[in-house]
């Protein structure tokens, strides 16, 4: 995985709650046995005319934010169904942070496996960011967002701040513990409510 | 110190607790699918890791697999690469599968209880959302992504943010339980708490209305907690529960020992405090339909589809969605839900396609012809489910009446196989999520419970169902 430090990019700005992960990438597309290529299907309903063409209201589609590296979006994003596709698609088209009040809790995971930064920020804050969609830069060392000479600071869990900073394997990590798990199942095997 | 019975799930499975909030947890059972796993198997392949325990993991191929004839080759190719894939995979990594042809194959949290695969007081991790649906068994039962289920197949433990616990109340008893259903339940705590309600908690469900529900409607109210936000959903085990897994397949052979335990351990103690709390009325609950493109839009049938700014209760936002949505289903704000005219009827889902869905729908349906405006299909959730439904002759009902009678699979739930509906068809619906495009792109779906999708399929329109003589 990508380390991810600090990035600087304009916002391209989602204006709309309760996005679901059958949006970011719907079903048509899950079929694919691969992590890569999702990126040209990513929003594919609103980007897309029925006919292929780009849809000129959509704003993926403004080539203002073509090299956008963050999305600012509203509450309650990538709920739904559980798929990872949404977060590789969203990771293939050049997103590495999104920016929101709230995200669904499994889209929220599935985002730092991958190597995306997902900030939860107040609805205040959120709304500034709105009404001035330059360009900003996040620096996830120091947690701040600099917006136009605004500084705003953001909470994450230490452990995906630890993972995103070093792009680590998450597996490995865990199996450093593997003494511990083996030591759980051995308990469990001695066990007369054994289920496992 | 007293604690939920999520609390003793959890703390009776932490690995390692990293002291802030953190942990990982053993996973007692995997079940695994063709579509959130192939890059998962891909990933160990790269690092060269094995499955830590194939004995706690299942799978199954139900999202892509056609409902028709299935002696025939697949069409859509891709589709068949990812069965194809699923098959591989399992077979190089030694997983039992339950394959296309195979007599216990289903929809992958159908066939879990149905197997006595799932057990309460277990964790139960599968790469699809609705895995809250085994929480219905008092299991800790969630969805996780692809990275987790490779994350999981490689040491069988998953990291976890302590959620939070949230409590769902349904008190007193429903009016005529015919005709309001475990699905309107669930709807009708969706419409109140939100879709985002639950982020970050596990509910329990409780209460006399709970209680008093089969293992099957159970099912139904823990399917739809991820529509709730929550990615687990809990009911305490009963008699119910331990009776319906006795005997099944995969039970474990200390079965007795088991639920001597599980009677003693497996509930919440008196006086504890929930981080959260929702009372909902049984006898206040009408059936249920979805008007909007989110689970939370939903009104009872009794109702008008709503005017935005009246939905919306003052957020900008969520009135901007509501007008998005109407204009996408095609529905006018005052139009009384009973008036809208319905092309398709599909009842199937991992929500609502089990013996008792079909059972109470034929109940509707004996006798009767479907509208001959309305497409109509029942696509049971597993093979067992279809066996059992032709023993008792429902398919019959069904068939005579004019419905399509299929195999099992996820089918037009999201339509990732041939069923689909066509841009502005509009489906009353027995499954889970009625988002854009859901079941096909510019699809209408309208989530119901099966006696009212039956009732609807017969009469071309929704229906109050209590209506009709249901005893």
């Amino acid at each position: 995985m990508e380390p991810f430090t600090k990035i600087k990019s304009i916002v391209t700005p989602l204006d709309k709650v309760n996005v679901d992960t059958d949006q970011i990438i719907p079903k048509q597309f899950l079929k694919l046995i691969q992590k890569t290529g999702f990126g040209q299907y990513l929003f594919y309903d609103w980007r897309y005319e029925k006919d292929g063409t780009p849809r000129k209201d959509f704003v993926l589609n403004e080539s203002r934010y073509k090299d956008s590296k963050i999305l600012l979006t509203r509450n309650n994003f990538g709920c739904g169904s559980s798929r990872e596709h949404a977060a590789w698609a969203l990771l293939d088209f050049g997103f590495r942070a999104i920016i929101s009040t709230s995200f669904a809790d499994i889209f929220y995971n599935n985002c730092f496996k991958n190597g995306i930064l997902a900030i939860k920020v107040s609805e205040e804050t959120l709304q500034k960011l709105f009404e001035n969609t330059s360009e900003i830069e996040i620096d996830l060392e120091k947690q701040i967002i600099s917006n136009d000479g605004t500084i705003t600071s953001f909470e994450i869990e230490p452990h995906w701040k630890k993972i995103l900073l070093e792009g680590l394997d998450d597996i490995a990590v865990t199996l450093q513990y593997n003494d511990e798990i083996s030591k759980y199942e051995n308990k469990q095997r001695n066990s007369k409510i054994r289920v496992s | 110190m007293t604690k939920t019975l999520f609390e003793k799930i959890w703390d009776s499975h932490v690995v390692l607790d990293e002291g802030n909030g953190r942990s990982l947890l053993y996973v007692d059972r995997h079940l695994v699918h063709e579509v959130t796993s192939p890059q998962a198997f891909d990933g160990l392949r790269i690092a060269k890791r094995k499955v830590r325990r194939t004995d706690l993991t299942f799978a199954t191929m139900d999202h892509n697999v056609p409902t028709n004839n299935r002696s025939l080759p697949l069409v859509d190719q891709t589709s068949a690469m990812q069965i194809k894939t699923l098959e591989r995979n399992c077979k190089d990594f030694g997983i039992e599968l339950f394959d296309i042809d195979s007599p216990d194959q289903g929809i992958v949290h159908v066939i879990g209880p149905e197997l006595g695969i799932t057990l309460p007081g277990t964790t139960i991790v599968c790469g699809d959302s609705h895995t809250s649906t085994h929480g219905a068994f008092g299991a800790l039962a969630f969805g996780i992504g692809t990275s987790d289920v490779e994350h999981v197949l490689a040491t069988q433990c998953i990291w976890l943010e302590k959620p939070k616990t949230f409590e769902i109340r349904v008190e007193g008893k429903r009016k005529n339980p015919h005709a309001v259903t475990a699905k309107d339940i669930i709807l009708s705590i969706i419409r109140k708490i939100g879709t985002a309600g639950g982020t970050g908690a596990a509910f329990e469900y409780r209460g006399e209305a709970i209680s008093e529900l089969s293992m099957e409607q159970r099912m139904t109210i823990c399917n739809m907690s991820i529509e709730g936000g929550a990615r687990a959903g809990l009911v305490a085990p009963d008699k119910k529960t331990f009776d319906y897994l006795r005997g099944r397949r995969y039970v474990p052979k200390n079965y007795d020992a088991l639920v001597e335990y599980w009677q003693e351990n497996l509930k919440t103690d008196s006086n504890v405090q929930f981080d959260k709390s929702f009372t909902l009325h049984a006898d206040t609950i009408a059936p249920q339909v979805s008007w909007g493109t989110n689970p939370a839009m939903t009104v009872d049938v009794t109702g008008k589809v709503p005017f935005p700014e009246e939905y919306a209760q003052g957020s900008i936002e969520e009135e901007k969605a509501a007008s998005k949505a109407l204009q996408y289903m095609g529905l006018k704000p005052g139009t009384s839900i009973t008036d809208i005219d319905l092309d398709r009827v599909f009842i199937g889902s991992c929500t609502n396609s089990r013996l008792e869905d079909l059972t109470e729908a034929a109940r509707v349906v004996k006798g009767k012809k479907v509208s001959s405006k309305v497409r109509a299909m029942i696509v049971p959730g597993s093979q067992h489910v279809k066996r059992q439904a032709e023993e008792l002759g429902l398919d019959r009902v069904f068939k005579d009446a004019g419905f399509e009678w299929r195999e099992s699979g996820c089918s037009m739930c999201l339509g990732m196989n041939p069923d689909i509906l066509s841009a502005g068809e509009r489906c009353a619906s027995t499954s889970n999520r009625n988002f854009e495009g859901r079941q096909g792109s510019g699809g209408r779906t309208h989530l119901v419970s099966p006696v009212m999708a039956a009732a609807a399929a017969i009469r071309g329109h929704f229906v109050d169902v209590r209506d009709l003589d249901l005893n």
